[in-house]
This record gives structure tokens, C-alpha cells and sequence, in this order.
């Protein structure tokens, strides 16, 4: 069953009293696109300003501090001054491509967003094989890279791009035999299913306890390799390829693969608390009677993931190709594979939480 | 490497090298981890133009090379010249003359105008290295900055002043 558009009950009724009802479905997609498009703007350009003031207080500088309270502005201001940048290419480029590259990595991740479950009744698009259309859309935004890459016309570009399908292709395997293990406790694919399964018998990374702590390991480490985050971040490796995929983009074509990256981030986070920390529920349902209060526990716990992802970013080395892949196929795949059979004789004895 | 030490030992070594890896992962994020923490209180960053009036440069700052005096208006410089000859960009010239000293009535060298080109020096601090008297030091100004680039040349020992006595000896 397809529930979609469960977007507050009340807009939704209202817009459908005061117009016909194709009209009033139409208004519908539209005020939910803009909100999408908006919120996508917003959380990357907050998740940038994070980003930088976290990178700093771990190396016990301040960050942007100038612009708005504690620099909170900054990255509007950086991202006002990008779309005053001149966009420039580089001679015999694929223009067509080049130019198509951006649009392909925001338009996965803003896909993506819409099956997130914000709250109980803030979710586009609840349809039934949810987890499985993350994976499949959220890929897509390779094509973008590698696209990039190969019509800048540039050596390194390529290289990078290159990198990035050799590092997707892996770690695909590892976040998808991983969300494979919870949906096995879950017994559903869709998104509200999986959460509802949370709501009676705990968070899943307390039901399946070991199997379910090994897999959200695997899934944070597969999940900053697929962002291409350090200590995965051998696509745009600075000290080796410069830029790497998006070294000859400039101004606004330039921020929609920064913004996409860290709402790449915002979303594999938001995947991680939706299948192993209960999404929008609280705590041992602490505030099950406010359930408007889900948004607040729901962003807050993909903070903590996203924060958890920056603690990474900044203590562990780039890894080496061949350490990336020794890292995939000899370590994480075949323990995910266990992890697996672990999982399903846990659920089979009965021995979850 | 890594493999060849993989086949030297046993079979469990596998799951020991996963081990030894989170061990190691967790230990560095615990570094970090505690760096963040304690981020607050210890921050480096001088927010300059703002901490204007407190902001105190650490002793081996080297802004520029002045000439102490003391309350007498003596200062420590003989005028061996052996800074001018140390400085690779000719930025000190030492104007001397031999004068009569007052105390024993002979004739000695001292120092006329002891002139410093800021504008020339790169801070390398050889000078202050070959100084004998220690006449001439670091100081720990930095907002050198002027609007003529006359006022970079610089007279470093103030007029009327002499050499401290005792220091030839």
C-alpha cells in the first residue's frame, strides 16, 4: 500500500475543501517541492557551517565566528558570493555533460529526501519498498560524478570520478547487506513499517543487540565511504587530484556538489537513525504523548550521526585504493555475511529483545 | 608486508587484525574525541584586531631589531660593526668615528648612528648571533606598517646616548 502525501492532515484537507480536487492535488506537489527544495538548501548550507565550526574545535581553532551569531550566516554569505561567480569550462568539454552533471547528483539526493520519515505525518512519499528505493536512487548520484568527471576534460577530474564508481560499486554491497540484516528483524521494506516495529519492541539496535551493533558499524563505515567522505574521500583526495570530480566547476554548478554531498551526508544519517535508532520516536517513549515532537527527536538523533561522521572525517587518514578495497571485499563483506546468517538465527530462536 | 606477515601467522589472525583495528580506531577518536572537549577553554586562535590591547607575542617573536637603553640612556653597542658585516642584505650600516673617552683620555671608536633599514631585513637574526655586547635584540612589535618607506630606516640608538661602561671590557 502506497500512502502518499501524508503531509499534514490538515493542509491537505483544506487545500481539497476550497478547490477541485485535481487542482488542489497539484498545489499539493507543489508546496511539497518547495518545502523539500528549501529544506534542502537550508540543512546544507547549516550542515556546511557545522562542518567547519566542528573541523575547528577539533583542532582547537574557533571556525567562522564573524558573520551572524557564532558565524551562522557564513555560509549563506559564501553561498551568495558563488552565485555571483562566473561559470567557467574547459576547452573541447562535453558541455551537454557537464552541464547535466550537477542537476543528476541534487536530483538523487533530493529523491532520496522524500522518503525520509521526518515524523509520522511528515513523509512525501511512504512507499513500500522505502529502504530499497533509498539505495536505488541514492546511487544514482554516481552517475552525476562520474559524468563530471569525464566532461570536464580533465585528467584528474577523471581520475577522481573514476574513483568514485570504483568505491561506489564496493560499498554498495556493504550498506545494502547491512540494511538487509534490520529489515529481517523489521520484516518489512517500508519506511513507517519499520519505524512502527520500533515503537512496541525498542529501537533495533537494542532488539537485535550484537548482530545489530556489528551491522550499524558496517553501515556507518560503508555509509562515509558512499558520501565519499575522508577517510574515504580518494574522489577528491586534494593533496593527489586537486578538486578531484569537480575541479573545473565553478560558482553555482560548484555548491550544487557541495550541498549534494553533505545532503548525501544528512541522508545516509538519516537512513541509520531510521533503521537502527527508531527515527522520529523518543527515547523509551518519553514523549509519546507530543508526537509533533517526533521532527525534534528525529533531527536531533541525525545530528549525533552526522556529528559521529565528522569525528571520523577528522582523526582518521585518507585510506590508500588498495587499502579500500582489502577494507570491502576481505573484511566488511564476508563479516556482513555472517552477520546476516547471525541475524536471522536470532530472530529464528527468538532471542531478540 | 602485510601479507606475508598474514601467512607467517596463524589462522585467527584475522579476526585479531579486526580487533586490533577498531582498537586502534577507537583510540584515535578518543584523542580527538578529547581535544574537542576540552576545545572551549584551550582555543589558539588570537582574534587579532580584537585582543589588540592584551595580545602579548612570545619571546622568540621577532618583529624587529631594536637597541635597549637604560634609564642612564647608555646602551651595550661598541660599534665593532660585526653585525654590519653579518647581515646578508646590507640592512645595518653603523656610522662610527673615534672619539676621546672622557674617563681615560684615549682615543676610542664609538658609534655615531647605528642604522637599521627595516625594509631590508628578512628577519634571519644573524645580526643578534654575532652581536658580542648582546647590544641589539628581537623586539616583539609587529605592526610595522608605514605609509613612507623613509620611516623604515631607523636610527637605533637614541641621541646623546653612549656605551654603558665596563662593556669593552
Amino acid at each position: 500500500m502506497i500512502k502518499t502525501l501524508s503531509i499534514t492532515k490538515t493542509v491537505h484537507e483544506w487545500l481539497f475543501s476550497v478547490m477541485p480536487e485535481g487542482v488542489a492535488t497539484v498545489v499539493e506537489w507543489v508546496i511539497i517541492a518547495a518545502l523539500y527544495l528549501a529544506f534542502f538548501a537550508l540543512a546544507g548550507l547549516l550542515l556546511v557551517w557545522m562542518e567547519r565550526r566542528i573541523a575547528a574545535f577539533f583542532q582547537l581553532r574557533l571556525g567562522p565566528n564573524r558573520v551572524g551569531p557564532s558565524g551562522l550566516f557564513q555560509t549563506i554569505a559564501d553561498a551568495l558570493k558563488l552565485v555571483t561567480k562566473e561559470l567557467t569550462g574547459t576547452d573541447r568539454a562535453d558541455m551537454f555533460l557537464y552541464n547535466l552533471a550537477p542537476y543528476f547528483v541534487i536530483v538523487a539526493a533530493l529523491v532520496s529526501l522524500s522518503v525520509l520519515p521526518f515524523s509520522g505525518s511528515f513523509q512525501a512519499f511512504d512507499i513500500n519498498i522505502g529502504v530499497f528505493f533509498i539505495m536505488a536512487v541514492s546511487s544514482i548520484g554516481v552517475i552525476g560524478i562520474l559524468l563530471g568527471g569525464w566532461a570536464s576534460n580533465n585528467k584528474y577530474s577523471l581520475i577522481g570520478a573514476m574513483r568514485s564508481g570504483l568505491q561506489t560499486v564496493s560499498y554498495e554491497l556493504s550498506v545494502g547487506l547491512s540494511i538487509l540484516t534490520m529489515v529481517l528483524l523489521a520484516g518489512s521494506l517500508q519506511i513507517s513499517e519499520i519505524v512502527e516495529a520500533q515503537r512496541t519492541g525498542g529501537w533495533f539496535i537494542l532488539q537485535g543487540h550484537i548482530p545489530a551493533a556489528i551491522a550499524f558499524m558496517i553501515f556507518m563505515i560503508a555509509g562515509t565511504a558512499e558520501t565519499n567522505r575522508a577517510p574515504f574521500d580518494m574522489v577528491e583526495a586534494e593533496s593527489e587530484l586537486g578538486a578531484g570530480f569537480h575541479t573545473e566547476y565553478s560558482g553555482m554548478k560548484f555548491a550544487y556538489f557541495f550541498l549534494a554531498e553533505f545532503i548525501n551526508m544528512f541522508i545516509i544519517s538519516a537512513v541509520a537513525v531510521t533503521i537502527f535508532f527508531g527515527a522520529y520516536l523518543s527515547p523509551f517513549g518519553i514523549t509519546e504523548s507530543l508526537p509533533w515532537l517526533g521532527v525534534v527527536w528525529f533531527m536531533l538523533k541525525v545530528l549525533v550521526i552526522i556529528f559521529l561522521m565528522m569525528w571520523f572525517r577528522w582523526t582518521f587518514p585518507r585510506l590508500r585504493v588498495d587499502q579500500l578495497l582489502t577494507l570491502e571485499w576481505k573484511y566488511l563483506l564476508p563479516l556482513n555475511l555472517m552477520n546476516i546468517v547471525l541475524m536471522a538465527v536470532i530472530i529464528w530462536l527468538n532471542w531478540t529483545i | 608486508m602485510v601479507e606475508l606477515d598474514n601467512l607467517r601467522r596463524n589462522d585467527m589472525s584475522y579476526f585479531s587484525d579486526i580487533y586490533n583495528g577498531i582498537k586502534t580506531l577507537l583510540t584515535g577518536m578518543s584523542v580527538t574525541g578529547k581535544y574537542f572537549i576540552k576545545a572551549r577553554k584551550e582555543i589558539i586562535t588570537q582574534q587579532y584586531p580584537d585582543n589588540r590591547d592584551t595580545l602579548k607575542m612570545f619571546d622568540r617573536f621577532r618583529g624587529e631589531v631594536v637597541m635597549p637603553h637604560d634609564e642612564n640612556n647608555e646602551h651595550r653597542c661598541t660599534g665593532c660593526q660585526k653585525c654590519e658585516i653579518a647581515c646578508p642584505n646590507g640592512s645595518i650600516e653603523i656610522i662610527w668615528d673615534r672619539g676621546i673617552d672622557p674617563d681615560t683620555g684615549k682615543k676610542k671608536k664609538m658609534i655615531d648612528k647605528h642604522i637599521y633599514h627595516l625594509s631590508m631585513c628578512t628577519m634571519c637574526g644573524l645580526c643578534i648571533e654575532a652581536c658580542p655586547t648582546d647590544a641589539i635584540v628581537w623586539a616583539q612589535n609587529f605592526e610595522n606598517s608605514v605609509y613612507d618607506r623613509s620611516q623604515l630606516t631607523k636610527v637605533l640608538n637614541k641621541p646623546g646616548s653612549h656605551v654603558k661602561a665596563g662593556v669593552e671590557d
